[in-house]
């Protein structure tokens, strides 16, 4: 196996370019694994750790341009306010040593149906930023980036440069069930955000269907019932069983399998109840903030 | 009495200096593997050293037509490659019956048996040779559900047992008192006890190193040296003083190293190749290397007074013992012997039973038949207090043994025998309190998963208590062979310890040290590392060895004592009875000092080695199951708080808290870890602990999935640990490892019932269970 360590973007796109079979590897938590379980033996890697721009994270043109290879630790560090449900989802990921190495970027890369990165993200309207050699820079909308089971909207001779999201207009909520307390893979997960400036609502579901996938149908119906209700200027209390329909609602969007991790049936039921409660969490954050 | 509360540290500083029996020392490993510098078995190498690796069957049950190992010899770097067709012993291996071939031999039994071997330069050419190994497999059909496997007509998992109890292991039958009795109140349950693995962090390693006799050096993490080394010698066809056995770094054990793994694979490899062979497994690996706990189906009736006092119990108990039979034979023993919890029951009658199927081969682990009994004894007792409207304390106390009872195998438990006062204890103990306003996350179910903020949640309490056997029971000869030299090194007595007892975690090797020092009155104790140049020590198993080995270390070290103090006593021309070894000196019993121990040794060492028995047990009567076929009983309880978001399935722990007596606490520090490590395993089984198999076939063989408490998990612990001494034991000591990894998780799963009221008859108690989803 080849190992590439370009020391700069233009490099690292180069070499993409030239071996569009090369993996690109940050923090090693998910393709090192892959590779040790001989689920993967790609023909080259390329590592991205030498390409210091990938490192930082700023404001960039209204929204905050994440670079793909900043940790978790760094993104609860220091993105709590800026993007607070991607922080809440960060705090879930693994062990201390785990969020000190992996990556948001790697998390997309990916694009596990279980990756804990995405539901916020879905939920924030993020884009990702993705660039090559040969065409530059393009913008993917997330909820466009990922394709199928574990495959996403790359070309191959692109890689990920960025996460672009704007700051939170209104409170963000993110929930994740695992069958312990810590360092567990989501059985079910769930992203939540209140966009008051466009009276919109944003979802994120997380291991509950192929792909990472929004509740489209749940958030124009609570952002709907709001609207009408005259809820967003009022700041008045969620009307009775709004919740909880809304929680049905997401919990339709949802395909999830029975596997080893947690039934079908259980997923479904938990999303439910996340959505439910991060709603009105959410909710109750935003009239807080009156 | 010792007992620990949450935050309390250093309580045994003052009494660590001297070391001797009743102190806590610090361990010599200690500091070595929280720095990450202790050396496991998988850090051993040699320079010339060849990697092995094994090719494992993808079935649960199929015949080997054919294997081709051209393509894996035609692999750069490849030195051999070997099947059953190279073993030059008997291809027969098994802790109770050779019933298990070392490497498959015309059909496999279970997925991730053992086909053929590979050695090469490097790990990754044998993985990759081996994966190029061609096995051409019929498929079988394969018995999967242990509850059909003694069906008429069902397949037989060893055909050759066809008149020989087809795939029954083991059936104990305990009968006892009335055969018909009947009482006012009458409760019955059906349980049912997933696969709990061992989970232990150091897989599977070790380095066979060829010897210029013919014979073979095998460094290895195991519990057992001796018993490992009649079996590797049986494959290999070479007498004991030709295979060699040293242990090498454990990294723990819990049973899941009483049965060979890599030890025979890694000395055929090294005696065909001529070179030193390294194998070490892959988490992956470990867990088709090892046995597990054996999943448990149980139904069990109580027949009681109307105050509660127990009449009679009924119990029918299967176990799956899997492919081969490993210990199922004792596992069965247990259950049907002390399947019945740590009570007083006039009328008895158990039947237990033990299957072959075409699963993962069960075997050993920490509580050993009596984990899976406990989980419904335990719920049909709170079954009963609530029938009877007695609270689940009361209940046990009431029933609970008192020292002079007999149980049901008739044994009369004749040392204490506090249940009352144990469950009395956890019951007195503070509770945590309750949750905050606004509770930290990490507080509440579900954890920083953010996925409720209070709401939901319900707290349970819940109450379980236990007795296990400790050492080997049922007529088994169960000695230790320790051997002890004392000497002169520059000017200062040194004793020199030599046992094959594995120290696998939990401090055994402080504990000889420790024996030594108070019985020859040194300083200076030297532990040699376990081999098989002395006699056995039985196996690091059944909370044995701190009795077993240090009861032979103790009697080793009086014998020395014996003939240095009667030199002595020739010399001072006085009575040896007199006569004390202290430090260096030889002292009267009024302390003066009388000589030097140098004086009376010069350059000569007193050395002794001495086999020590405990007493003697029986068999189980075939019929009724009666029989004194325990040495001790150790009896602990739990009293857990749980904290349940009941509408999410999910739960936290809050306290785990315990009494337990252990006859006398050797190291007070290593007591307590021992049940803290035991009350975390046994939660470990009622929350999350399963490998899950599915059709013969392991669906979670790792750490991402075979999911084991983190410290978020894990509560802080109150601990209070009773002395009462067995009269029968060296010092009074009582067998501590098991009862707490069996009372925490029956009590974890009533606390759960409690928060939820609902009957959760399977445990791991998955969140679904909960819900209903």
């Amino acid at each position: 196996m080849e190992f590439l360590a370009p020391t700069t973007w233009a490099d690292a796109l180069a070499a993409k370019a030239a071996c569009p079979g090369a993996l690109p590897v940050t923090g090693g938590t998910d393709v090192l694994v892959e590779i040790n379980f001989d689920r993967r033996r790609p023909p080259a890697l390329l590592d991205l750790t030498r390409v210091a721009e990938l490192r930082d994270w700023a404001p960039d043109r209204g929204r905050i341009r994440l670079g793909a290879a900043v940790t978790y630790s760094r993104v609860i560090d220091e993105l709590a306010t800026a993007l607070p449900g991607l922080a809440m989802a960060a705090r879930t990921i693994g062990s201390p040593q785990i969020r000190n190495r992996g990556t948001v970027g790697g998390n997309l890369g990916a694009a596990s149906p279980a990756g804990d990165s995405h539901p916020p993200l879905l939920a924030a309207d993020a884009v990702v930023e993705v660039a090559s050699a040969a065409r530059g820079v393009r913008e993917v909308p997330v909820a466009q980036f990922y394709t199928g089971v574990k495959t996403n909207a790359l070309a191959p001779d692109e890689l990920i440069a960025a996460v672009l999201v704007a700051p939170p207009r209104g409170p963000q909520q993110f929930c994740k069930i695992g069958t312990r307390n810590a360092m567990v893979i989501a059985v079910s997960a769930f992203g939540f955000a209140l966009h008051p400036d466009r009276r919109a609502v944003g979802t994120g579901i997380g291991s509950a269907a192929p792909t990472p996938r929004r509740a489209e149908a749940a958030a124009e119906f609570l952002a709907g019932e709001l609207d009408a209700a005259g809820l967003w200027e009022s700041r008045g209390e969620l009307p009775d069983g709004l919740a909880r329909e809304f929680g049905h609602r997401v919990r339709a969007a949802a395909a999830p399998i029975d596997d080893v991790r947690g039934s079908a049936a259980y997923r479904l039921h938990s999303l439910s109840v996340m959505a439910r409660r991060a709603a009105t969490w959410a909710w109750n954050d935003y009239r807080r903030a009156a | 009495m010792t007992s620990a509360v949450p935050n309390s540290a250093g309580a045994s500083e003052t009494t660590a200096s001297r070391g001797r029996v009743g102190d806590s020392p610090l361990r010599p490993d200690g500091l070595l593997k929280v720095t990450g510098a202790f050396a496991y078995a998988s850090d051993l190498s040699r320079d010339d050293m060849l990697w092995g690796a094994t090719l494992r069957s993808p079935h649960p049950h199929a015949r080997i037509v054919a294997i081709d190992t051209a393509p894996a010899l035609a692999v750069p770097g490849v030195h051999a490659v070997l099947t059953a067709a190279d073993v030059p012993g008997e291809n027969a291996v098994g802790l109770e019956h050779l019933d298990q071939p070392a490497l498959a031999e015309g059909v496999v039994r279970y997925q991730g048996e053992a086909v053929a071997l590979v050695a090469a330069e490097h790990p990754e050419t044998a993985r990759r040779a081996a994966a190029r190994i061609v096995v051409e497999y019929e498929e079988l059909p394969a018995v999967t559900d242990p509850r059909r496997a003694l069906e008429p007509g069902a397949a037989l998992v060893h055909p050759a047992r066809r008149d020989a109890g087809g795939n029954l292991v083991r059936e104990v039958r305990m009968r006892r008192g009335d055969p018909a009795p009947t009482a006012p109140v009458v409760v019955a349950l059906d349980f049912e006890v997933g696969m709990q693995d061992q989970a232990f962090l150091g897989p599977e390693s070790g380095l066979a190193v060829p010897g210029a006799d013919g014979g073979v050096d095998l460094h290895v993490a195991t519990q057992w040296l001796h018993v490992d080394q009649r079996q590797v010698c049986h494959v290999l066809g070479l007498p004991p003083g030709k295979v060699r056995l040293h242990l090498a770094g454990v990294g723990g054990a819990f049973g899941g190293r009483e049965d060979l793994s890599m030890h025979a694979h890694a000395c055929l490899l090294a005696l065909r190749t001529g070179r030193p062979v390294k194998m070490s497994y892959s988490r992956e690996e470990s867990f088709f290397g090892h046995v597990h706990r054996h999943p448990a189906w149980l139904r069990y009736e109580f027949g009681a007074e109307r105050d509660g006092t127990l009449v009679y119990a009924r119990a029918d108990i299967l176990f799956d013992g899997g492919a081969y039979a490993s210990s199922t034979g004792a596992v069965v023993g247990n259950g049907g012997s002390l399947g019945l919890g740590p009570y007083r029951i006039p009328n008895v009658h158990v039947d237990a039973r033990g299957v072959y199927t075409n699963n993962p081969p069960c075997g050993a682990m920490r509580g050993f038949g009596c984990v899976q009994a406990a989980f419904a004894h335990e719920a049909l007792m709170d079954e009963l207090a609530d029938a009877v409207g007695v609270d689940p304390v009361e209940i046990r106390a009431r029933n609970g043994m008192r020292e002079g009872d007999t149980n049901i195998t008739g044994q009369v438990i004749d040392s204490a025998a506090p249940v009352a006062e144990l469950i009395r204890i956890v019951r007195d103990m503070p509770l945590p309190p309750g949750s905050p306003p606004e509770p930290d996350l990490r507080e509440l179910p579900g954890g920083v998963g953010n996925t409720t903020h209070g709401e939901g949640v319900v707290r349970g309490i819940g109450y379980a208590v236990t007795y296990k056997n400790v050492g080997f029971s049922e007529g088994y000869d169960d000695y230790s062979t320790a051997r002890v030299r004392l000497e002169v090194s520059a000017g200062e007595p040194v004793a020199t310890v030599h046992t094959a007892a594995a120290e696998v975690g939990q401090g055994l090797i402080t504990v000889e040290q420790q024996i030594a020092r108070t019985e020859l009155g040194v300083e200076r104790v030297v532990v040699q590392q376990a081999d098989t140049t002395v006699g056995s020590a039985g196996s690091t198993s059944a909370s044995r060895q701190t009795y077993v080995t240090g009861g032979a270390v103790k009697a080793a070290c009086e014998a020395v004592r014996d003939t240095v103090l009667a030199r002595a006593a020739g010399m001072l021309q006085r009575a040896a009875a007199d006569l004390r070894l202290d430090g260096d000196k030889i002292v009267d019993v009024s302390g003066e000092v009388l000589t030097g121990v140098a004086d009376v040794l010069g350059d000569e060492a007193v050395e002794e080695t001495l086999e020590w028995r405990h007493r003697p047990t029986a068999p189980l009567d075939e019929e009724t199951g009666a029989g004194d076929a325990h040495v001790q009983f150790a009896f602990s309880a739990h009293r857990a708080v749980v904290d349940v978001d009941v509408e999410l399935g999910l739960v936290k722990v809050v306290a785990l808290d315990t009494a337990q007596d252990v006859g006398r606490a050797v190291n007070p520090d290593a007591v307590l870890g021992q049940i803290q490590g035991g009350s975390a395993q046994g939660m470990g089984l009622a929350l999350m602990e399963e490998v899950v198999v599915t059709d013969g076939r392991v669906r979670n063989p790792s750490f991402t999935d075979y999911l084991i408490p983190t410290i978020l998990d894990t509560p802080p612990m109150r601990i209070e640990v009773l002395e009462y001494a067995d009269p029968h034991a060296p010092y009074g000591v009582r067998g501590v490892g098991e009862p707490p990894t069996i009372s925490s998780g029956p009590a974890v799963a009533a606390a759960i019932r409690a928060a939820t009221g609902k009957a959760l008859r399977r445990v791991p108690v998955r969140p679904e269970h909960i819900t209903g989803a």
